[in-house]
């Protein structure tokens, strides 16, 4: 099957290596992965903290982009939840009925990566191999917004070799929010708090979750309390096997 | 301009976005819901629901022994009777006084009586609630109120299944009181505390036909057409605006 | 244009969210009871809506049944006027707070008493109407056991269901020892902070009040405009109390509360119980319809508050809020509630609802920082009874917060908006300004990890390493590795 891989801002800055994972997990499977190099931002950060008529750019530059594609994959479920539900809300609101159709037709076709490989791919276990304590934070855009459910999960249990720890409120959320962590400073940093005591409890050596943001703000406090625990995206352990020297 | 015209024409304004052909008798709302999710055994659901709550509920052929019983045990001296309550359920002889409410007992005699008896309009199984409607047996709502102790009759045929039966079958405008268990707060430290205004202690008992074996599942009631009420008194009748997916 | 001002929610002007905030988090016990009454309730809550296989039947009906009675609003709430007066009530229309607070106190003056008992309810709160009836000397006696609490501690409430979260059992125990007697009847002797004890306490102190007091003060749950009843739910009895003792009865309700037919709260009875307390049924509901004779109330008056509320249902998207049916669902499922409580939110109706009610009810110039109070993380929508998407109402008004200070001067924050959406506008203005990023991260990074960042970042980089921008972004690498497939 055609892919084409919108990468998110986020990504192709600081994860890189997410990317990299999700073309690596789908040419594994068989599939041609496209970048079109045209592709920039989804526009979230700017739709959350009420700077529509600035996403109006965005959402017609990602409309215009993909539109070739009857298929799209983002390694984020916040920019998937993003594009699904509010693309039509900024086209509706400030964009010519040419715009909008537009993005009637490609939003639908945007799909977080979990949701790709259980339903449209169809498949659960992508044999990949990674022999460590994972557990699993299940974000909250993806959980609420996308309803990925147990996809993660599902697919995480296939992987070989794993041992998959169940996070303690796993639902809650970890006080990312995008701005919300630096205009709401003491909020986030309480909520931060104890989502990293969850975390710790499962003596997990990896934390992983389908939406970089919200690993990036968890393990930025792993990282300075100095636990220990790494965290990985999703794609990276699906894409792990054997012959990776982990 | 009154600030009913104020207020109306602020209304008005502001559902400017309302279609003039959409009135609000011709609007219908989906109603999939269940009419109840009360099992065939509504006596037994009744009683396990109202126990649930903190009320004591016995089932029985004897009234009047139950009725007894119960005087007994809680030593009541001063019983309010309403007007309606029959007589054949009332303990015959003893050491009890009855109180009538004609004329009006007044705030003091009822918060001194040390307990009231009455019947109800109808009992619901699902929540376990009685529903009192100042009918006959019942009096006024000022005597389940004050005295300290309600001791409450149901017949086994006045129990329906679920809220929207209940509803359906009661005069909205009667004044109506729903009584689950005794009164209750939770308001410090969410510790549940009995009794905090109304009486400490329901007592319901369950009176079954003679000849009724009493493990036997009850018949449900047939469900009662929905009674139109007018919008008042020679006003036009409603419209139902509901519609049931077939 | 709608009367409406800052004056109309008693306590705005209170610090904004974020600075409220800050002094609730680092309240070690007020963190320890909300989380603690949080998750009781909200674990409660969530077995019991689990029991009904029909849950979101009874919300899709009961969202239904909100926008119909809200996109009617005038001729349902003119069919309720003429079937309140038909059943013996009378019916007041108060255009704003002040109004409504002029009705019900010479309302109170007309009977020549000077004392009122209180059902606890939020619109009266909302408009002050303790302090207006304290005004014109008339005392109003809050009646349920938390307002109680909170009228003795001279407090406010931080809950809508539980407005005393925020105190426990050794706080009020303090609180009814030396403050009780100026109120009425003084706590017993040597009172222990056993609830039990404490709820007697209460029900010794306003019981008196109850037999003694002949006018009484309430909110509403509901209004079936067919038949004129109103509904009050609650708990403890004090509802009944106030409903049925004395002569005179008088309802403050949000015109909002109407329901287009008393069958409807077939809907409402089963969700609002369990979506609130988590119980299938709360121990007293209430139906009356205007007057009985030789039962309860002869006197009965509804005063039908605008007070904002029609210029919430100007704005299509927000007019969502005015469905709720203050069950307080959201507050209990809210992680940033669970850290903050109630009265960060500085209005009598805090949490995720707060925070998109009392922006459009006292104008968003007032309450800037409410809507930004939240990560979008979506719990609030799915656990609302009457399906309030909140999240969306939340950045619909964050979009309204930010366009109000479109001008001129630019504000900081939209300047680096601007900036960013220049950057992120083509996929070369976006490789340029990663080639600057990875170039200063590189700079001021220890082994690919930045510990302090500046300006207003400082604030994240407090508590969190931050991983410094990666030495080669994903799309330079698929130039390198894929360069016949690049378009």
């Amino acid at each position: 099957m055609r892919i084409a891989l919108f990468i998110t801002c986020f990504n192709d800055t600081l994860y890189p290596q997410t990317g990299r994972a999700v073309v690596r997990l789908l040419e594994r499977l068989g599939h041609t992965v496209e970048f079109p190099r045209a592709q920039t931002c989804c526009g979230q950060m700017h739709f959350n903290t009420g700077y529509r008529p600035e996403a109006l750019s965005m959402v017609r530059r990602f409309a215009k982009v993909f539109a070739g594609y009857e298929c799209v994959v983002t390694p984020s479920g916040s920019c998937a939840g993003m594009i699904r539900e509010h693309h039509r809300t900024i086209a509706g609101q400030y964009g010519d009925a040419k715009l909008q159709a537009a993005v009637e037709t490609v939003s639908p076709r945007v799909h977080e990566l979990s949701e790709l490989l259980v339903d449209v791919l169809g498949v659960t276990d992508v044999d990949a191999y990674f022999p460590h304590r994972v557990t699993y934070h299940p974000t909250c855009h993806s959980l609420r917004m996308l309803r990925v459910g147990d996809k993660p999960l599902r697919l995480l249990r296939a992987v070989k070799g794993i041992d998959l720890m169940e996070l303690p409120e796993a639902d809650g959320c970890c006080g990312f929010g995008g701005t919300f962590a630096l205009k709401n400073p003491d909020v986030s940093t309480a909520m931060l708090a104890d989502k990293v005591h969850c975390v710790q409890s499962t003596g997990a050596e990896v934390l992983t979750a389908g939406d970089n943001s919200c690993l990036m703000h968890i393990s930025g406090s792993l990282n300075r309390l100095r636990t220990g625990i790494g965290s990985l995206h999703l794609a990276e352990i699906l894409a792990a096997t054997e012959g990776d020297a982990r | 301009m009154s600030s009913r015209e104020t207020v109306l024409g602020r209304i008005r304004e502001a559902l400017t976005d309302v279609p003039d052909t959409e009135t609000h008798d011709t609007v219908t709302v989906p109603c999939a819901y269940r009419d109840s999710h009360a099992d065939a055994d509504v006596t037994g659901l009744f009683m396990e629901r109202a126990a649930d709550y903190r009320a004591t509920v016995t089932r029985t052929h004897d009234a009047r022994a139950a009725v007894t019983a119960a005087f007994e045990r809680h030593a009541l001296t001063r019983v309010v009777v309403p007007a309606g309550f029959p007589d054949e359920w009332l303990p015959s002889a003893g050491t009890w006084q009855r109180l009538c409410d004609e004329p009006p007992l007044g705030v003091q005699e009822l918060d001194t009586a040390s307990g009231v008896v009455t019947t109800c309009a109808l009992a619901i199984a699902v929540t376990g609630t009685l529903v009192l409607d100042a009918g006959a047996g019942q009096g006024r709502r000022a005597l389940t109120l004050l005295p300290d102790y309600h001791l409450c009759l149901v017949r086994a045929d006045q129990i329906v299944g679920d809220v929207p039966e209940a509803l359906r079958r009661i005069d909205p405008r009667r004044p109506l009181t729903l009584v689950s268990g005794p009164s209750a707060t939770s308001d410090i430290e969410l510790q549940r505390v009995e009794g905090v205004h109304g009486p400490r202690t329901l007592d319901i008992v369950v009176v079954e036909p003679e000849g009724q074996d009493m493990g036997c599942a009850e018949p449900k009631c047939a469900r009662a057409e929905r009674p139109t009420v007018p919008l008042f008194p020679g006003g036009p009748q409603e419209r139902p605006v509901r519609t049931r997916p077939r | 244009m709608s009367g409406t001002t800052a004056d109309s929610l008693v306590w705005l002007g209170t610090p904004s969210f974020p600075e409220a905030a800050r002094t609730a988090v680092a309240d070690g016990r007020l963190r320890a009871n909300l989380r603690g009454a949080t998750r009781t309730i909200r674990a409660r809550r969530s077995t019991l809506a689990a029991e009904l296989s029909d849950w979101e039947e009874l919300r899709t009906s009961a969202a239904a049944v909100k926008r119909n009675a809200l996109r009617h609003l005038d001729t349902h709430l003119i069919r309720l006027e003429a079937a309140v007066t038909a059943a013996g009530g009378t019916v007041h229309w108060a255009a704003d707070a002040a109004e409504a607070n002029r009705i019900v106190t010479g309302l109170v003056a007309a009977t020549g008493e000077r004392e009122v008992v209180k059902v606890k309810s939020m619109a009266t709160q909302e408009i002050g109407l303790n302090e207006a009836l304290a005004t014109a000397g008339i005392r109003a006696y809050e009646t349920d056991l938390a307002e109680l609490i909170v009228q003795l501690g001279d407090d406010r409430p931080s809950h809508i269901l539980v407005p005393a979260i925020h105190k426990n059992r050794s706080e009020i125990r303090d609180l009814f020892r030396d403050s009780m007697a100026a109120w009425g009847r003084p706590a017993p002797e040597g009172l222990s902070d056993d609830p039990a004890a404490l709820a007697e306490a209460a029900r010794r102190h306003l019981r008196e009040k109850f037999l003694r007091v002949k006018v009484a003060v309430s909110g509403a749950n509901f209004a079936a405009a067919d038949t004129g009843t109103v509904a009050v739910v609650e708990s403890e009895g004090n509802g009944r109390m106030c409903l049925t003792l004395p002569d005179t009865l008088i309802t403050v309700m949000g015109i909002e509360k109407v329901l287009p037919s008393f069958a409807d709260l077939e809907v409402f009875l089963q969700l609002l119980p369990r979506s609130s307390t988590g119980e299938r049924m709360n121990p007293y509901t209430s139906l009356w319809t205007g007057t009985t004779d030789g039962d309860g109330p002869q006197d009965f008056h509804l005063v039908l508050l605008d007070n904002g509320r029609t210029a919430t249902l100007r704005d299509t998207v927000g007019r969502q809020a005015l469905a709720c049916i203050r069950c307080s669902a959201c507050l209990n499922v809210c992680p940033v509630y669970e850290r903050t409580g109630g009265h960060s939110y500085g209005s009598v109706y805090p949490g995720p609802i707060g925070a998109v009610l009392t922006p459009q009810l006292a104008g968003i110039e007032h309450a800037p920082s409410l809507p930004f109070a939240s990560t979008l993380c979506g719990a609030c929508y799915d656990a609302c009874p009457v399906k309030i998407d909140i999240p969306e109402v939340l950045v619909h008004l964050r979009a309204r917060a930010v366009d109000s200070k479109r001008g001129p001067v630019p504000t900081a924050e939209a300047l680096v908006m601007k900036a960013a959406a220049a950057t992120l506008a083509t996929p070369h203005t976006l490789t340029a300004a990663q080639w600057v990023g990875a170039l200063g991260g590189r700079l001021l990074s220890r082994q690919g990890v930045l510990r302090s960042l500046p300006g207003p970042l400082a604030h994240w980089s407090r508590t969190r390493d931050t991983p410094a921008p990666a030495r080669g972004t994903f799309r330079a690498w698929w130039r390198r590795t894929h360069r016949q497939e690049g378009r």
